[in-house]
């Protein structure tokens, strides 16, 4: 379990969050919702509607797409964005494999927040342009 | 008063013990008796009724029952239009709400509440050992398996399963300096002894915005104030958020009425010679700044009183302290440890768009007792429930007639859902009341799931999940406004959808 001050104090060392103050890392914390997944649980389900942006406070995730693992996140990481930015079902499933901590905003409320903490889109964009770069190498 | 010989469930050993006697723990009891498990209830209060007996405070409750939204109150429709009832298989036992209610209000009264459960645990003959506080917990291995061990001051009960109910009632501060200056929400006073007093409020949920509204005429000046922006019921389209009973403070404070609804962080709280300073912090600009109040309440909310179960292993999370659950409601990590009353909304389910299941609430957690109830029955006893047979003919109006009435649908969306499954034989049943879940992520034979489902923005319709070859497809229909899907348009998109991908169950 964890309080709004715990959690704060957790996104403070996470790099999505690193350009904001105390009191909007505990507004963000406050905006947020703690979610716990025991291992094997499906976080996030391919091909369901009304997804969730989730950042892992601790544990263990896989990206599975069509039954085969396609990565592994952990602490500070975070998943579901793409498909509530493109407004379509998640491509893929998100499953717990460790016990896992996530904070949680709901799909609908996500572009609101970016729009309010320009510094969390910005390290977002450059989160999802290493992912980019990464996949290209790989392809090439 | 009778004595001690006479109290029901004395110390020893069980197959089930229920701990609580608020809405949670009597429901689950009444369905353990009704499918015949035995099992004792204990409880650390007095009477029955658990939160009801001292809250809310302002004596008004924030769930409605419609008397004449339903001709037959004793129906399993009216369920949907009655958020304070227990249920019950007995028709005499439904919607007694309605008979403690004096028609000022459509939400009732905390008395009328309380009348309402102490009336359900009478005639429906939920007996609890009343006066037996849970202290301590143990696990003890025996020859015949492993046993949890209940201590109380009235001594020990053993059980194979242990059903917590003690509700999410422990106040909880967050550790703010200076947070011992103010009282929490649970010592609030008789509101006359807030004449005249600055008032400075912690925490903009319901709790503080019922103190708020309840204050309006006897405090000079309310303050409110948490980090993030506080939104309503209204807003949400849900029951997140503030809800519409305790709306007057905001029209207060855009009018400028003696009321401050603040987006800060509360940096501290200290004496000064004319009663409490509170320093805080802007959210948005991180500007600084003070208020001076006579008083200041914590309406930071409650956690979970689940004394040692966390050293026993069971995972909680979030502020509440909510025990991790799996869609059955048992402890995700301690298995026969389950969870029945508000503390259920711990199995938090899909949350499509946002929006819980309303297990917090007495209207959705009377549903998850009685499928947990079976469930636990099936599982660990042996008592296979009826699944009743289908028409093939008569499946996709069963569905639309579900997705119209079934009141469990309306009240835990995207969350239970009403199922249909093929069986071996090529007949179709009712598997009934399910967890949505369950259903999306446990695998099983062919089924349809039909669900009631609201997108957050206004929107509530049916949703169709279709269960084939172990994979699940989804189906969301378009809305109605008047919420009747019962018509040829949903009809026809059902039939197809049924069609085309359960033929077992057409």
């Amino acid at each position: 379990m964890a309080t709004r001050d715990e959690i704060a104090d957790a996104l403070a060392g996470m790099t999505l969050f690193a350009d904001l103050s105390t009191p909007q890392l505990l507004g963000v914390a406050g905006r947020f919702e703690e979610a716990f997944f025991p291992e094997g649980q499906r976080v996030l389900r391919q091909g369901l509607s009304g997804s969730a942006f989730h950042v892992i406070l601790d544990g263990e995730a896989a990206v599975v797409v069509d039954g085969t693992q396609r990565a592994t996140l952990t602490r500070g990481e975070f998943f579901g964005e793409v498909s509530i930015l493109l407004g379509e079902q998640p491509s893929a499933d998100v499953v717990a494999t460790r016990p896992l901590r996530t904070i949680v905003l709901p799909g609908g409320a996500v572009e609101a927040f970016l729009v309010e903490h320009p510094k969390v889109m910005f390290r977002m964009l450059q989160a999802q342009a290493r992912r980019l770069r990464n996949a290209n190498r790989w392809r090439n | 008063m009778s004595g001690q010989q006479d109290r029901p469930h004395p110390p020893g050993d069980y197959p089930v013990v229920v701990v609580g006697s608020g809405p949670g723990g009597l429901q689950a009891a009444y369905f353990l008796s009704r499918v015949g498990v035995h099992h004792a209830v204990i409880s650390a209060d007095p009477g029955p009724a658990g939160m009801f007996r001292r809250w809310p405070f302002f004596q008004r409750l924030l769930s409605w029952t419609k008397p004449y939204a339903c001709p037959d109150v004793r129906s399993r429709e009216f369920e949907r239009w009655d958020w304070n009832s227990l249920i019950a298989f007995e028709p005499e036992l439904r919607g007694l709400q309605v008979e403690f209610m004096d028609g000022s209000s459509d939400f009732p009264s905390r008395p009328e509440m309380e009348m309402n459960l102490a009336a359900f645990a009478q005639r429906a003959g939920v007996a609890v050992r009343y006066d037996c506080r849970w202290e301590r917990t143990r696990r003890e291995e025996t020859a015949d398996g492993d046993r949890f061990v209940v201590e109380t001051n009235d001594g020990e009960f053993r059980c194979r399963y242990l059903v917590i109910a003690v509700g999410v009632a422990e106040p909880y501060s967050p550790p703010t300096p200076g947070i011992e200056l103010a009282v929490h929400y649970a010592d609030t006073r008789a509101a006359e002894t807030y004449a005249g007093k600055r008032l400075f409020i912690v925490g903009k949920q319901n709790s503080g915005f019922e103190l708020a509204s309840g204050l309006l005429q006897w405090a000079s000046r309310i303050s409110l104030a948490s980090p993030s922006p506080a939104k309503t019921s209204v807003e949400t389209r849900s029951l997140v958020g503030v809800r519409a009973r305790y709306v007057q403070p905001f029209e207060d404070a855009a009018l400028g009425g003696a009321v401050d609804i603040l987006a800060a962080s509360i940096k501290g709280i200290v004496r000064v010679p004319d009663g409490l300073r509170v320093d805080l912090t802007r959210s948005d600009t991180g500007a600084a700044f003070a208020i001076e109040a006579d008083e200041v309440i914590a309406a930071t909310g409650f956690t979970c009183p689940l004394l040692d179960l966390p050293a026993l292993g069971v995972a909680t999370f979030g502020q509440s302290q909510l025990p991790a659950q799996t869609a059955f409601w048992e402890s995700a990590t301690v298995p026969g440890v389950y969870f029945a009353g508000t503390i259920s909304q711990g199995a938090a389910g899909l949350r499509k768009h946002g929006i819980p299941g309303y297990s917090g609430a007495v209207q959705g957690h009377r549903y998850n007792s009685r499928i947990l109830v079976r469930h636990l029955a099936e599982s660990r006893f042996g008592a296979v429930p009826e699944r009743p047979a289908i028409a093939p003919s008569e499946v996709v109006d069963h569905l639309l007639g579900e997705a119209t009435h079934a009141p469990e649908l309306w009240h835990q969306k995207a969350y239970l859902a009403s199922v249909v499954s093929a069986d071996e034989s090529g007949g179709v049943r009712d598997e009934g009341i399910l967890p949505l879940t369950q259903f999306v992520d446990a695998g099983g034979p062919d089924a349809i799931a039909m669900t009631i489902e609201a997108d957050g923005a206004g929107n509530i319709y049916p949703v169709v999940y279709v269960r084939r070859g172990g994979a699940v497809s989804e189906h969301a229909m378009e809305p109605d406004p008047l919420m009747d899907f019962t018509g040829t348009f949903y009809r026809r998109q059902v039939m197809d959808i049924v069609g085309r991908l359960a033929p077992a169950l057409a």
